[in-house]
């Protein structure tokens, strides 16, 4: 017998045989193919356009009992923070009320009658500002520029602007510098996450029906009866999608670049490397879940069953230092939260090899700990 | 040495023993027939020969080779063509076979492809989807695969199920070809006039082997008597024989019965009286291989209760 053929657990020629087989599937099964570079196009165009975490020009009523100037000028103040869009201006509470209750405003000022007297008497002027916080975060950002803005804003019209600036010089200040994204937009944490999030559903789905496939169309039998290692069956499976991933990994930096001008500060081989580590974890995350799996359908579900907790506790969703302590623990035990750090640390803030090694850690780990269940659970004959 | 040699295999699946105490002996270049009812065990004892499932009991060495130890091996040298057709099929015929070809290790690949493709004739459809082929042509395709890297045993479960007279008729010319060669074959199925065409059968019921042998010391070692009955209105005669003591089997043949029982004296002595009557013939004739499998098939049914 050849050389080439006499090792039982490993050969190059089988293993060809193994890719030369799926590549030619692949090809063949036109949607699937189409999905593979459709999807996360598409999935990245809509939602970084859509998602925004600090939301502006959020729709208003006013409830101006008055018509003076100290009245005009809170509303331009409060206008001009970009956060409030006064559409409505009403005559009564009740009016508001149910403006707000059938979501029409996320947010009802009401400036009282007596807000001008009060204002020059020096008598405590008070606006009431009520906000829809169903959604806390359409409300925090609107309500934390609020104080500042209107004290400022009255303090202006009164006509006081020497006190005004005294005031400010004499208020304790706080310097905030927001770094790796002064102007807080969305767009530069999201669009760096939906690249790992759009690389776990696809990779982790399309690998995760690998085995589930062949043993409902009855093909398992037969490979099974073949020569071919286990070890040859698990790279057959998951290189292919190693392919497909790194033509989405090229799409999707190229779209966060062209679309959203994303900056890129760090190095582009560090992250590249990152992404192939990230992405043999997922592919052997599918694989192992295609060895576990009996049907494809319970495959597709599993595939879920990692998706959701994968985008919700992983810090793509949600700030990840916000979660509780056990909910922070469950997210480091998903490949997606070290990878979403990585690509945030290079892309963003430029970081080198020496910041993001423990998560390029974590991700090695995964890779070898997914790889040996695996090879564990692959059962070499039907039994 | 045997080609296939093995003892006492048990399989079980959960509660119910599916492969009961199988022993087999074949030699090399015989063809074998393995026979019996559905879901007696047929596939899973060929299973268990090419490695693709574990005995719970038993032993024994395919090739040579240690069927527990040694399945690997055992792979690389049996051609196993399975029941339901397992090859790809949204890969052409060509396509399947290049993979074969790569996974045994067949180098070049291209001429093994082409010369297998020629000697089956299916050179004209080497582009076509596999999944596109008509019953006939996956089993050629399936067969053409299997034995690309020359096995030294073929297992086959049902080859020829669904495939039309013509096609069986060129595919057991084509085994009995490759046996000439050497080639050890294994074989189960259904078919009467198949079981006739193997050098030696294996009747397999309920996990338990029954009989085993030639055809004519399978049917001889059944010990079964067989009249046959000609004449008129043979429908009542069919009816008033059921029943009747020494009477085990009665089946219409054409414008005859077959009358079976194991019990000679008895079935004579029944069959004595409706001799003779009204133009209706009694003469003894050949039990016949079926006659045996109903006989089997019948008694087995009586021990499960």
């Amino acid at each position: 017998m050849k050389l080439s053929s006499t090792s039982m657990v490993f050969s190059w020629p089988r293993l060809a045989a193994l890719l030369i087989k799926e590549f030619i599937q692949m090809r063949r099964d036109r949607i699937t193919f189409a999905m593979m570079l459709g999807v996360p196009l598409m999935q990245l165009v809509l939602f970084g356009y859509a998602i925004n975490n600090d939301p502006r020009g959020l729709p208003a009523a006013l409830v101006a009992l008055s018509n003076d100037h100290y009245t005009r000028a809170m509303v331009t103040a409060l206008e001009t923070t970009d956060y409030y869009r006064f559409g409505h201006v009403v005559e009564s509470a009740a009016e508001a009320e149910r403006l707000m209750a059938s979501g029409a405003v996320s947010f009802v000022v009401t400036i009282p009658s007596d807000f001008a007297r009060r204002v020059d008497r020096g008598d405590n002027p008070q606006i009431l500002i009520e906000a829809d916080a169903t959604d806390p975060a359409v409300a925090s950002g609107a309500i934390s520029t609020l104080s500042t803005v209107a004290s400022e804003a009255l303090l202006r019209e009164q006509g006081r602007q020497q006190v005004a600036d005294e005031e400010a010089r004499s208020r304790l200040e706080v310097i905030v510098h927001r770094r790796y994204n002064p102007e807080l937009i969305s767009q530069f944490n999201i669009v760096p996450g939906l690249l790992g999030v759009i690389l776990q559903l696809t990779m982790v789905m399309m690998t995760s029906i690998a085995l589930t496939r062949e043993t409902e169309r009855g093909t398992m039998e037969n490979l099974l009866a073949m020569p071919a290692s286990p070890l040859e069956i698990m790279l057959g499976k998951v290189l292919p999608y190693l392919v497909v991933g790194a033509v989405q990994v090229v799409v999707v930096l190229a779209a966060s670049k062209l679309l959203f001008s994303v900056p890129f500060v760090g190095s582009l081989l560090l992250l590249l490397s990152a992404i192939l580590v990230f992405v043999l974890a997922l592919v052997l995350l599918g694989y192992t879940i295609s060895t576990i799996a009996r049907t494809q359908m319970q495959a597709l579900q599993l595939t879920v069953f990692f998706f959701l907790p994968s985008i919700l506790l992983s810090g793509f969703m949600f700030p990840y230092r916000g979660m509780p302590g056990w909910a922070q623990l469950l997210g480091e035990l998903l490949p997606l939260t070290h990878f979403l750090r990585v690509i945030r640390a290079v892309m963003l803030k430029g970081a080198g090899l020496q910041s993001i090694a423990p998560e390029i850690v974590w991700l090695v780990g995964f890779v070898v700990f997914f790889a040996a269940i695996a090879l564990a659970r692959f059962r070499r004959t039907l039994d | 040495m045997n080609a296939i040699d093995v003892t006492g295999l048990v399989k079980r699946f959960g509660e119910k023993t599916v492969v009961d105490q199988v022993s087999m002996q074949v030699g090399e270049g015989e063809i074998v027939g393995f026979l019996g009812p559905n879901g007696s065990g047929k596939t899973t004892t060929i299973r268990i020969m090419c490695g693709l499932l574990t005995p719970d009991e038993g032993e024994g060495r395919v090739l040579g080779f240690d069927l527990r130890t040694e399945s690997l091996k055992i792979k690389r040298e049996v051609g196993y063509m399975t029941q339901k057709f397992s090859f790809y099929e949204d890969l052409t015929i060509a396509e399947n076979l290049e993979f074969v070809a790569r996974l045994y290790g067949l180098f070049p690949v291209r001429t093994h492809v082409r010369r297998t493709l020629d000697d089956l004739g299916l050179t004209t459809r080497r582009n076509q989807l596999a999944g596109t082929l008509s019953g006939g042509w996956k089993q050629r395709l399936a067969l053409a695969a299997c034995i690309m890297h020359h096995p030294k045993l073929l297992l086959l479960d049902e080859p020829t199920a669904g495939v039309d007279p013509k096609a069986r008729r060129d595919f057991w010319d084509e085994i009995h070809q490759l046996a000439r060669g050497g080639l050890t074959v294994l074989v189960s199925t259904h078919y009467m006039d198949e079981a006739e065409r193997c050098h030696r059968i294996s009747y397999i019921s309920y996990g338990r082997m029954l009989t085993t042998g030639t055809v004519n010391e399978v049917i001889r070692n059944a010990g079964l008597t067989t009249f046959v009955v000609a004449g008129a209105r043979l429908n009542e005669v069919a009816a008033a024989l059921e029943g009747r003591p020494g009477v085990e089997q009665v089946a219409p043949f054409g414008a005859t019965l077959h009358v079976v029982g194991s019990d000679a004296e008895a079935l004579r002595h029944s069959l004595a009286e409706f001799d003779g009557r009204e133009g209706i013939t009694v003469t003894p004739g050949e039990t016949s291989l079926e006659d045996v499998f109903i006989q089997f098939m019948a008694d087995a049914k009586d021990n499960m209760g």
